[in-house]
């Protein structure tokens, strides 16, 4: 069996097999599933350390299917920037295994649920590591299918609205980027993604099918996401458990969203090309319009995980920003904030699952004084909001560092109002969340209280966020790190543009 | 107009008027008839046909196909009747509720 | 050994078998069960082996007896047949399985001769060498199906049983009088000589056009499609399955015979309407599916849509828009199946099929309830699936051709399916008002629905080897070939 073709397969069974066990488990089984869960996330995250070793070291990992006539067959491939989006994919996992297990305890359903979740990540891996439009169109939409069961999974009639919605936008953004992929084909012939695109070789093209193309795919994935007008589905997902929104929102659909814009305009058209067509101007202003919109959005929401829903709607868009506009150190600070917002936002949600879960709190304004109650998640919470708002020297501070001056250099100079405008609104829908929660007086009783002893919460639930809040801290002062995601993110974009 | 014409026509008009009738006619012995009207009609076609050229022995093949014709009439009709017993006995009518065609 | 393998006529095995099966369940009906099992398992034994036959020596043409054409019959096997077959054997053997544990005693005894004397005609029809004899055992593959649906023996089944009796009988003479007029035009019944010999002559004509109205009445493409619901409704859950997934599928085959072979190249005008009838009867069943309130009409009028897109193929015609059709039948017929086994089950567990009031079946029958999203994804187009496969060829070549209406009605048609099959699943997750009392049910039934689910999936995953069968034989015009 050879290893470099076969590697990617593992990695992908080491969700999806657990997965699968894990829906015949009887609920009573904790021990057994959690075992399970742990061991395919710790696998997982080993795999993916060999496949970074070997990508450095020049091995060529690709694992290849037969699909459908005409030459296009599934392909998995690592390239620089599957290795980003997996290796986040998978450090996110194995967190939000760890705090899906003390958040669901004696909750029911459990094996169903870890099984959906497992196939979610296999899914989202997949994503990551798709070489080409079919498998990653394949993927994608494997992906909507397992996480509807995690929106319903409460079983109420709100829940299963909330799942009606989000299928609605993603199944006809799932038709769109169909439509557009089959096309392309059509057009450009079987190809995989690479360096620069493939399209700007094709002699006969015509422009206006490739503009068309191109709009019905940014459509299609745009849903997922959640550009301005497409993020309907967003805020009303946050009917589901908390470390379900914390992996939506953070790490899969969401970002499969982004990283498909990243593909498409990247490997598919090529930076270049895309910016010859006339089509990433428009794009650049459907991001800037998501970002303001989304804070603007977030400023009026009481509850806290819409507030922090609509948060991620305008803070994904930094990313499609990035690669909107073009340069070499926007695209840098576009691919560098898939992590940075990743290890942000997840920190926050899992704050406000512990939040809702421990004290019953599910509103802003009652979130006076629960610093001196929960200080460890608070401080958590405090660290992934300044990253948001851009205070150095958080993970955010540096991607609009980069989106600044690579708009700088683009000479697109309005995005600076755009990040400059962004922050400020940031600022104002977190810092007085800040300042209720340390420096108010907390109220006589708490909604609904549940005691964990001494601690503050379970330490399931308390280890994730310390965890992802720390990375947040890391990633931000070990920028220059030889294997930070800015070096990767600078790695990656070398090899895109032109020397 | 050769006799095997006219045969050939009379089906055509026989298949035709079972048609009417069976898009026609409510009550359900009726529609079991017109079916049967057609499928003879259907034969005498066959039959008129395949009289190829005059004076020499009529195609076989023809002759073939309408005996498997009318066997397969004979089991279709005798299901349609037992059908249509049942019908009225569960329903007490022997019609199909909606008006509609067949 | 090899050599006796090779040389066994199964293609003569492949209907004597069921026959002889049908024939031994209705002299011992006692044992009717356990000899029907052991049937389906020598058919789908000697389905392979005719697969086997195919794929080493190529196209086979037996004559039955000795007795060649024109007074004996001729079995005909190339790809496209070994598809049908295949198709056949294995819905075939999971409905058989399925009904093992469905019904009674007593109509046991008489479902298992009725459905394997189906499951002759089948295969003979899917072997027929001449038009005739397509004739012949579309008739016989009719009343049996007729007889199945009134097993069920309410007032309803019985009504829809003799209106389907009604509409079988009238189409098949439709399709016999345009035999008559093509063997008078030609000279002969045989497939292969129709193909070299027949020329444009008016006869030919009003043969094309009788024979194709009987036969799209047969299909149930709009607006000829009335029958169906009420048929495939009120029969027992295998009985909807087998109607839906195989019975309607063979009146199509016979369609795509004569037009490839006979009545080739088409007239456009005719391809062009043939595919509108297709596309609205996509949009049309699809609509009223979402309007259904019990499951058993919603995934009937289901079949109503998906019967539409095999007929977009008809206005492409190329190698690739045939084969996109091709792999959705066969997609269809097991993702099709394993939903009415699915709604089977839920009806025994809950005691109605009524949507809004599905109790949390998510819970109590999570192998139905994922039989049945598996068997909606590859209905739905989305990947991987079976469904999905057939639907990109379509899209392809629709957008090859420049006639992007097609993809139109391909996208709606899916979003549509979308629509109705989350709709059952979302009510299957959430508790309803009223509660019901819960019975079991079998756990071979919710595993076969589950097989075929997975094998609707699969076929997805596994394509180039089927899309190679369609190549023996080669009966798909040049033209873009993918």
């Amino acid at each position: 069996m050879n290893w470099d073709s076969s590697l990617l397969l593992l990695i992908l069974a080491t969700s999806l097999l657990p997965g699968l066990v894990i829906f015949f488990l009887p609920e009573e089984r904790v021990a057994l599933r959690t075992t399970l869960n742990m061991a395919g996330a710790v696998v997982k995250l080993v795999l993916v350390g060999v496949v970074i070793w070997g990508v450095l070291h020049g091995h060529y990992y690709e694992s290849r299917l037969p699909l459908l006539p005409g030459g296009l067959d599934l392909v998995l491939h690592a390239d620089a920037e599957s290795v980003l989006f997996v290796t986040l994919s998978t450090v996110l996992w194995l967190v939000t295994t760890v705090y899906a297990i003390g958040y669901l305890e004696g909750s029911h359903h459990r094996s169903r649920f870890f099984g959906f979740f497992s196939l979610c990540v296999t899914a989202t891996v997949g994503v990551a590591l798709a070489g080409n439009m079919i498998t990653f169109l394949l993927f994608y939409e494997l992906l909507t299918l397992s996480t509807y069961p995690l929106i319903v999974h409460r079983e109420t009639e709100e829940a299963r609205q909330a799942g009606r919605i989000y299928l609605r936008y993603t199944i006809a953004g799932g038709a769109l980027l169909l439509v557009g992929t089959v096309w392309l084909y059509d057009v450009a012939g079987a190809f995989e993604f690479t360096h620069r695109g493939v399209l700007a070789g094709l002699d006969d093209a015509d422009r206006t099918v490739l503009t068309a193309i191109f709009v019905l795919l940014i459509a299609g994935l745009g849903v997922k996401a959640a550009l301005v007008p497409l993020h309907g589905w967003l805020p009303r997902a946050m009917v589901a458990p908390a470390p379900v929104s914390a992996l939506l929102h953070a790490v899969a659909v969401v970002k499969a969203g982004a990283f498909g814009i990243v593909r498409v305009v990247d490997d598919v058209y090529g930076v270049e090309f895309a910016a010859s067509l006339g089509v990433t101007g428009p794009l650049a202003v459907v991001a800037a319009t998501t970002i303001i919109y989304g804070s603007l959005r977030a400023l009026f929401q009481d509850n806290l995980k819409r507030r922090l829903a609509y948060s991620t709607v305008s803070q994904v868009s930094y990313i499609v920003l990035g690669i909107a506009v073009v340069g070499p150190i926007a695209t840098i600070g576009g691919l560098v904030h898939l992590v940075h917002q990743g290890v942000m936002k997840i920190t926050l949600f899992f704050c406000a699952g512990n939040l809702a879960e421990t004290l019953g709190i599910h509103k802003v304004s009652d979130m006076n004084g629960v610093g001196r109650r929960m200080p460890w998640t608070m401080a958590a919470f405090t660290v992934g909001a300044l990253g948001m708002i851009g205070v150095p020297p958080l993970a955010g501070f540096i991607t609009k560092w980069y989106l600044g001056l690579g708009a700088l250099d683009a000479g697109q100079d309005w995005v600076i109002l755009v990040l400059a405008g962004s922050s400020l609104l940031n600022a104002g829908y977190f810092l007085p969340v800040l300042y209720a929660a340390w420096f108010k007086a907390p109220p006589d009783a708490w909604p609904a209280e549940r005691a964990y002893g001494r601690s503050e919460t379970a330490w399931a639930l308390l280890l994730p966020p310390v965890v992802t809040a720390l990375l947040t801290l890391a990633v931000g002062l070990l920028a220059s790190a030889p294997f930070s995601p800015l070096q990767w993110a600078r790695f990656i974009t070398t090899q895109e543009y032109a020397p | 107009m050769s006799h095997e014409f006219l045969y050939a026509l009379l089906g055509v008009g026989l298949f035709t008027l079972g048609l009417y009738a069976l898009i026609v006619h409510a009550h359900l012995l009726r529609k079991i008839l017109a079916i049967n009207v057609m499928g003879s009609g259907v034969f005498l076609v066959l039959v008129a046909l395949g009289g190829r050229t005059p004076g020499a022995p009529p195609d076989p093949v023809p002759h073939a196909m309408v005996i498997t014709g009318i066997v397969v009439a004979i089991s279709a009709t005798a299901l349609a009747l037992a059908l249509m017993l049942w019908v009225h006995a569960k329903t007490g009518r022997a019609r199909l509720p909606e008006e509609r065609l067949e | 050994m090899g050599a006796s393998l090779a040389n066994t006529p199964w293609g003569v095995l492949v209907i004597l078998l069921p026959l002889a099966g049908a024939l031994v369940c209705f002299l011992w009906p006692r044992r009717s069960v356990p000899l029907g099992l052991v049937t389906a398992l020598g058919v789908v034994a000697c389905v392979a082996g005719l697969g086997w036959q195919v794929a080493e020596q190529g196209v086979q043409r037996y004559a039955v007896g000795g007795w060649g054409a024109p007074l004996g019959i001729d079995l005909y096997a190339d790809g496209l047949s070994l598809l049908m077959l295949m198709m056949t054997a294995l819905v075939g053997l999971g409905i058989s399985v399925y009904s093992s544990g469905y019904f009674d005693r007593k109509t046991a005894t008489v479902f298992w001769s009725l459905w394997l004397f189906l499951w002759a005609a089948l295969n003979a029809l899917f072997l027929s060498a001449d038009i005739f004899n397509l004739y012949v055992t579309l008739e016989l593959m009719g009343l049996a199906a007729v007889a199945l649906v009134a097993l069920a023996g309410g007032a309803d089944a019985l009504i829809a049983a003799m209106r389907y009796l009604l509409v079988s009988l009238l189409g098949s003479l439709f399709y016999l009088l345009g035999v008559a007029l093509l063997y008078h035009s030609v000279g002969s019944v045989d497939i292969a000589i129709l193909a070299q010999q027949v020329e444009p002559l008016p006869a030919v004509w009003a043969a094309v056009g009788l024979m194709s109205a009987g036969l799209l009445l047969k299909t149930a493409l709009f607006p000829l499609h009335f029958w169906l619901p009420p048929a495939h409704a009120s029969a027992p859950a295998p009985v909807s399955a087998l109607l839906s997934a195989l019975v309607v599928k063979a009146s199509f085959y016979i369609l795509l015979r004569l037009w490839l072979e006979i009545f080739s190249p088409g007239d456009a005008a005719v391809g062009q309407l043939l595919g509108l009838l297709g596309a609205s009867a996509v949009l049309w069943g699809g609509i009223q599916a979402l309007r259904q309130t019990r499951l058993k009409l919603l995934i009937a009028y289901s079949t109503v849509a998906q019967l539409g897109y095999l007929f977009l193929a008809f206005p492409l015609g190329t190698s690739v828009a045939w084969k996109g059709a091709l792999y959705l039948l066969f997609s269809h017929a097991l993702a099709k199946a394993a939903m009415f086994m699915s709604a089977g089950n839920i009806l025994r567990c809950c005691g109605h099929d009524r949507i809004a009031d599905l109790d949390r079946v998510a819970r109590r029958l999570p192998l139905t309830l994922t039989a049945f999203t598996l068997a909606g994804i590859s209905s739905m187009g989305l990947p991987p699936s079976g469904g999905f496969t057939g639907k990109w060829m379509l899209l392809d070549a629709a957008l090859y051709s420049g006639q992007w209406w097609w993809a139109l009605t391909l996208i709606l048609g899916g979003l549509l399916a979308a629509a109705y099959v989350f709709k059952v699943v979302g009510y299957a997750f959430t508790p309803a008002e009223v509660t019901h009392e819960v019975s079991r049910v079998p756990a071979r039934m919710e595993w076969t629905a589950l097989v075929l689910a997975l094998a609707a999936v699969l076929l997805g995953l596994f394509t180039p080897w089927p899309l190679a069968l369609l190549d023996i034989g080669l009966p798909f015009g040049g033209g873009y070939a993918g």
